[in-house]
């Protein structure tokens, strides 16, 4: 065959970043999806917020903080994390969709790096996880959580590795799925009960099972992390509902680099699955 | 790349899946420049052949290449050649045209700065671009089936692998698509593959390769292939189907033809038609509702290679 033209590679970033901001124009079209994501957590915090109000025992490291800890307080990272669980669980269920409506399989036949369609999805569900997150946090003064801009974008930085982490672990149990209905049972059964055994809902005690069930949990350190940069000034101790900064965030960016390498694995094998 | 380089080579190649054989030892190779069908019936092994070719699934037995590249270990350079256009459509329901054609663009690469020219005389090419800001959800089958293709061309591939490309096209439709793809063809020397179980749209083909139970059974031009039947092809039909092997083995006793049944009909292959139509209507006469006398079509052609007719076999 004679040469027509120079090969042109794709690269790595514009096309992520081109699959990333598909995410969002799918995302801000589909209004239930903007209220799903966003609403659900939100409500949880004000009725659980109301409704555990008086049943709440605040942990032993709360008394750092010179004031007593109310149960929305306590709780409020632990929404804002859900809010991110929540988003990465919406944009991955799109892979079920894409692969369904035949999007995906044009995506595949591409000269792109698998890596790049990974981060493309990852990037987008960082994305709208920093909206909304963004949007929830901005309510932390009503809390009595005051941050400078410095501690603001430690914060940010933060939620954006967790919400890459949690979006590619939805996209590690989307990926083999072929039906939202299966996802569906996964969430229910893996991801809620992750959450609610991260410190995020109720402090886990330091010792007994549930205590070592929070400990093994990776999402825990997440939610330590977001805990400690909100209270950035306070030096709170180190328990097992509350493993420390460095600790949080090394287990975090392992089990990031985890759910990315599985989720390029997944793309990269052939697979009948894929075809339509 | 050299002139002696195939676009498309297949050798020996099998493919099982869990509970079936859906490709038997196929081999063919596919010149540049060339329109190259795969005709066969659903199921008949050509969706599995063309995924094989697209990169979706793995070669598990024989090899592959594409130019001068194995699909098997140099994947991405092998999906940089390949304009894909499935049949099922790949575009997102959700967003405009011109934003899909976008997307496509920067997976396959193609510079900024030439983007967005390139769609404008991609739709304008396939007779859309005036739909170009519209959702593609709400563009009608065919108009959706035009702007896939302009996405899969996009990038100027060197071959282009087309999955029952009339899918939801009108008569009038399809003719414009074809006169588009051989001007193409003339422009680019673009190679082409085209998978399909419609007779007519298999005409279109330089050659053509019949698939039937995941076998290659036939590999010629369209012209060869009608004339490796013979002259003309008797179809006779009689009101008692039941008496159709009866009446089968009358023709061959007494008229010295070989004849085949398949399904309901008749059929007998003869150099000179009309004398033995006419033998056949004085001896038989009574017993038979019709009789058709006809140029060999590619239905014969598969009827004879398989026993059975293409919408049957599926």
């Amino acid at each position: 065959m004679p040469a027509t033209e120079k090969d042109s590679q794709p690269g790595l970033f514009r096309p992520a970043w081109t699959l990333a901001q598909r995410e969002l124009i799918r995302f801000f079209r589909q209004r239930s999806r903007v209220i799903g994501a966003f609403g659900q957590p939100l409500l949880f915090w004000i009725l659980f917020g109301a409704g555990l109000k008086n049943s709440f025992q605040a942990p032993d490291w709360s008394q750092m903080l010179g004031r007593p800890l109310s149960y929305q307080e306590y709780f409020f990272p632990g929404v804002a994390v859900m809010i991110v669980l929540f988003t990465a669980i919406f944009s991955t269920i799109s892979i079920i969709e894409d692969r369904k409506e035949g999007f995906l399989q044009g995506v595949l036949v591409s000269p792109v790096s698998r890596l790049a369609i990974v981060l493309g999805k990852l990037t987008g569900g960082m994305c709208l996880s920093l909206i909304q997150a963004g949007i929830f946090l901005a309510l932390a003064p009503l809390m009595g959580i005051q941050a400078n801009l410095l501690q603001w974008s430690a914060i940010f930085g933060f939620l954006a590795l967790l919400a890459f982490t949690l979006t590619a672990l939805g996209f590690v149990m989307a990926w083999p799925l072929d039906s939202t209905q299966g996802y569906h049972a996964l969430m229910i059964m893996l991801l809620m009960p992750m959450w609610l055994l991260s410190g995020a809902f109720f402090p886990g005690g330091e010792s007994g099972w549930l205590s070592w069930l929070m400990r093994l949990n990776p999402l825990t350190y997440g939610v330590a992390a977001l805990r400690r940069l909100l209270y950035w000034d306070y030096p709170l101790p180190v328990s097992a509902g509350l493993p420390s900064m460095g600790v949080s965030l090394l287990v975090t960016v392992i089990f990031a680099s985890t759910c990315i390498g599985l989720s390029v694995a997944l793309v990269s094998r052939q697979s009948e699955r894929n075809v339509r | 790349m050299f002139a002696s380089t195939p676009a498309i080579a297949v050798r020996n190649l099998s493919y099982s899946y869990l509970d079936r054989r859906a490709l038997d030892g196929v081999s063919f190779s596919v010149t540049e420049g060339e329109i190259f069908g795969l005709l066969g019936p659903n199921g008949g092994g050509k969706s599995t052949l063309f995924r094989i070719l697209s990169t979706l699934l793995p070669v598990q037995t024989g090899t592959v290449s594409i130019g001068e590249f194995d699909v098997t270990k140099q994947q991405r350079a092998v999906r940089g050649l390949l304009g894909v256009t499935f049949q099922s459509p790949s575009l997102d329901r959700k967003l405009t045209v011109r934003e899909n054609l976008q997307h496509q663009g920067v997976l396959y690469g193609i510079p900024k700065a030439e983007l967005q020219a390139r769609i404008v005389s991609n739709l304008t090419a396939l007779g859309v671009a005036d739909r170009a800001d519209q959702l593609v959800g709400k563009l009608s089958g065919g108009l959706q089936r035009r702007v896939e293709i302009a996405k899969s061309l996009l990038h100027r591939p060197r071959i282009l692998l087309l999955d029952e490309p009339s899918t939801g096209l009108d008569p009038g439709a399809i003719l414009e698509l074809w006169s588009h793809l051989r001007e193409l063809r003339k422009q680019m020397s673009l190679t082409i593959l085209v998978s399909t179980h419609l007779l007519n749209e298999a005409e279109n083909c330089d050659r053509l390769a019949i698939l039937h139970l995941g076998r290659l059974v036939a590999l010629d031009t369209p012209s060869s292939l009608r004339s490796s039947v013979g002259g003309d092809c008797l179809t006779i039909q009689s009101h008692d189907a039941g008496q159709l092997a009866i009446l089968a083995n009358d023709i061959t006793s007494r008229l010295g033809v070989s004849v085949q049944k398949v399904g309901d009909v008749l059929r007998i292959e003869r150099g000179n038609g009309l004398d033995l139509l006419r033998d056949i209507m004085s001896e038989f006469g009574s017993s038979i509702t019709s009789v058709t006398l006809g140029k060999p079509t590619l239905s014969d052609v598969f009827v004879q290679r398989t026993g059975q007719t293409l919408s049957a076999a599926e």
